[in-house]
């Protein structure tokens, strides 16, 4: 189902659908500069802290319907801007990315502060087409923009004892107005085991539908790790800690029965309150079942071979 | 003209049925214009799922109402008020049964076993049958007292209602804890306090009549 193209193959144009096609062509003549769509973002209002540029096409596609872009940046769930559905779309329009740092410490040799600009800089931006299974059984599928998140570990070269990444999101209430409520313990953390993270699908995404990553999406970059539920791609992140132990991670801080450090996408485990074997793709009105690891089983299955799913759920 | 004039007038009636059919509307108009957001079965579930509750409420309400504020007249309208609240739970079902299981009994079935929260609203949803069933004239004299004595069943529905809501959200609490607050207080309301901690009577059943 995932072929990985070639650089030199020709963009195979069944991955994205013709409106989309479409809208972008309108709006480069439009603006008359070709090529350089991504800075030409429409909603860039806050202004972005990078551009992207040009980016390597169809390096992940998925031989199935994209998700209307309307609808990937109006149903979100991104609790820092309010629970509701639509409270990211419609609360975050303000939120600022510019100049958007990272702190990196823990058991690497390259610990410090950079600029999201410093760390993707040296490697080539990819699209990639992944599916998105949400834990409350929902599922999109979004070309993502990013570059592979194995890239940037190594980059910042972890230590033999860094056995986990921690990740944090943005605190700042001012700005997040979600954050006011503790519904869940805030800032917002997540954590991979190192092997996950540096697994070829794990990307550190700054993009999607060929432009930055809108601020209700994670701007400016966030996780995406196709085989596990959303919650675990982790948007808008402000630190990248390299651990020995487990890290804790909010959603099985607020429930570790119902959301376990691993979660990755498995029909035969359901949450305790409900069933996970079947999910409604964005668009569909009927159920569909959901596959093991979101459909990605060939490249990660081999991550959890002496591993029981039904206890590391 | 008075509130209970106005309440007893004959266009009382006939308004407040269309009023109770304006959430109803309100969903099929934006079926039409394709504003339901990108997930339209969700946002319909839950919004049949609120005006369930909030009808439960509001009929809940009547009898209080009637009280504090002297207006006999609201009376008139608790029947119709129940049954929008069967009506609007009617659909809530079918959109559930029909896009999140495909008519498939058997799923449906597990799903009401297995899931807590379902369990607790299709509970609710089976109890608030016999009720629609007996709301008419003919039923109400057939049953005499035993009528109201089965009606009392409107209050652990309410209870499971509530809780179905509580059950399924993931961390936020506030919305669903805002219908339990009412509910709690529409229900503490009808504890008759000196027959609860006074002297022991046979009366018991009856604490929680209206």
């Amino acid at each position: 189902m995932i072929k990985i193209n070639k650089k030199s193959d020709i963009a195979s144009s069944e991955i994205t659908p013709e409106s989309i096609y479409l809208r972008r062509r309108e709006f480069m003549k439009a603006s008359g500069m070709l090529g350089s769509a991504l800075l030409l973002n429409p909603w860039m209002t806050a202004g972005a802290s990078i551009s992207i540029g040009d980016y390597k096409k169809d390096v992940i596609t998925l031989d199935e319907e994209i998700t209307p872009e309307d609808d990937a940046t109006s149903y979100n769930n991104f609790y820092e801007f309010g629970t509701g559905k639509s409270d990211p779309a419609q609360r975050s329009t303000k939120f600022k990315t510019d100049d958007w740092k990272i702190t990196v410490g823990g058991e690497c040799e390259k610990p410090g502060t950079y600029s999201l600009e410093d760390l993707i800089k040296p490697f080539d931006v990819e699209e990639r087409v992944y599916r998105l299974r949400c834990v409350e059984a929902w599922s999109m599928v979004i070309p993502w923009l990013g570059v592979p998140l194995a890239s940037i570990i190594k980059s910042l070269q972890p230590t033999s004892k860094a056995k986990y990444v921690a990740f944090k999101t943005l605190l700042d209430p001012r700005q997040m107005p979600g954050q006011n409520r503790s519904v869940l313990q805030w800032p917002y953390r997540e954590g991979l085991r190192i092997d996950e993270a540096t697994n070829p699908l794990a990307l550190f995404a700054v993009g999607m539908y060929g432009k930055t990553m809108p601020n209700q999406n994670g701007a400016p970059v966030r996780l995406v790790v196709p085989w596990k539920y959303g919650f675990k791609s982790i948007k808008s992140i402000v630190s990248i800690d390299f651990v020995e132990q487990q890290p804790q991670t909010s959603w099985n801080m607020s429930s570790a029965r119902e959301y376990g450090f691993f979660s990755n996408v498995n029909p035969s485990v359901n949450h305790p309150r409900w069933s996970q074997k079947k999910e409604r793709r964005i668009g569909d009105i009927f159920k569909r079942e959901t596959l093991m690891f979101n459909g990605y089983e060939e490249e990660v299955a081999h991550l959890y071979d002496d591993m029981d799913l039904k206890i590391n759920f | 003209m008075s509130i209970q004039e106005l309440l007893k007038s004959k266009f009382a009636k006939p308004l407040v049925f269309v009023l109770c059919l304006l959430p109803l509307s309100s969903i099929i108009w934006r079926i039409f214009y394709g504003d339901l957001g990108a997930n339209p079965v969700e946002t319909i579930t839950h919004a049949t799922g609120d005006w369930t509750l909030r009808f439960l409420l509001i009929t809940l309400a009547i009898s209080p109402f009637r009280q504090w504020f002297g207006l006999s007249a609201l009376l008139r309208f608790r029947r119709m008020l129940g049954l929008y609240v069967f009506f609007y739970v009617c659909i809530h079902f079918s959109i559930w049964f029909i896009a999140d299981h495909s008519f498939d009994f058997a799923e449906m079935i597990e799903d009401i076993i297995k899931r807590p929260y379902i369990t607790i609203g299709f509970s609710a949803f089976v109890l608030l049958i016999p009720l629609a069933i007996t709301s008419n004239n003919a039923m109400v004299r057939k049953l005499g007292r035993r009528w109201k004595k089965l009606h009392q069943l409107v209050y652990p529905i309410l209870m499971l209602g509530v809780l179905h809501f509580l059950w399924l959200v993931k961390a936020d609490y506030l919305e669903p804890g805002i219908y339990a607050l009412i509910a709690a207080v529409l229900l503490l309301q009808r504890v008759n306090i000196k027959k609860w901690w006074g002297p022991k009577s046979s009366a018991r059943s009856e604490n929680f009549a209206q």
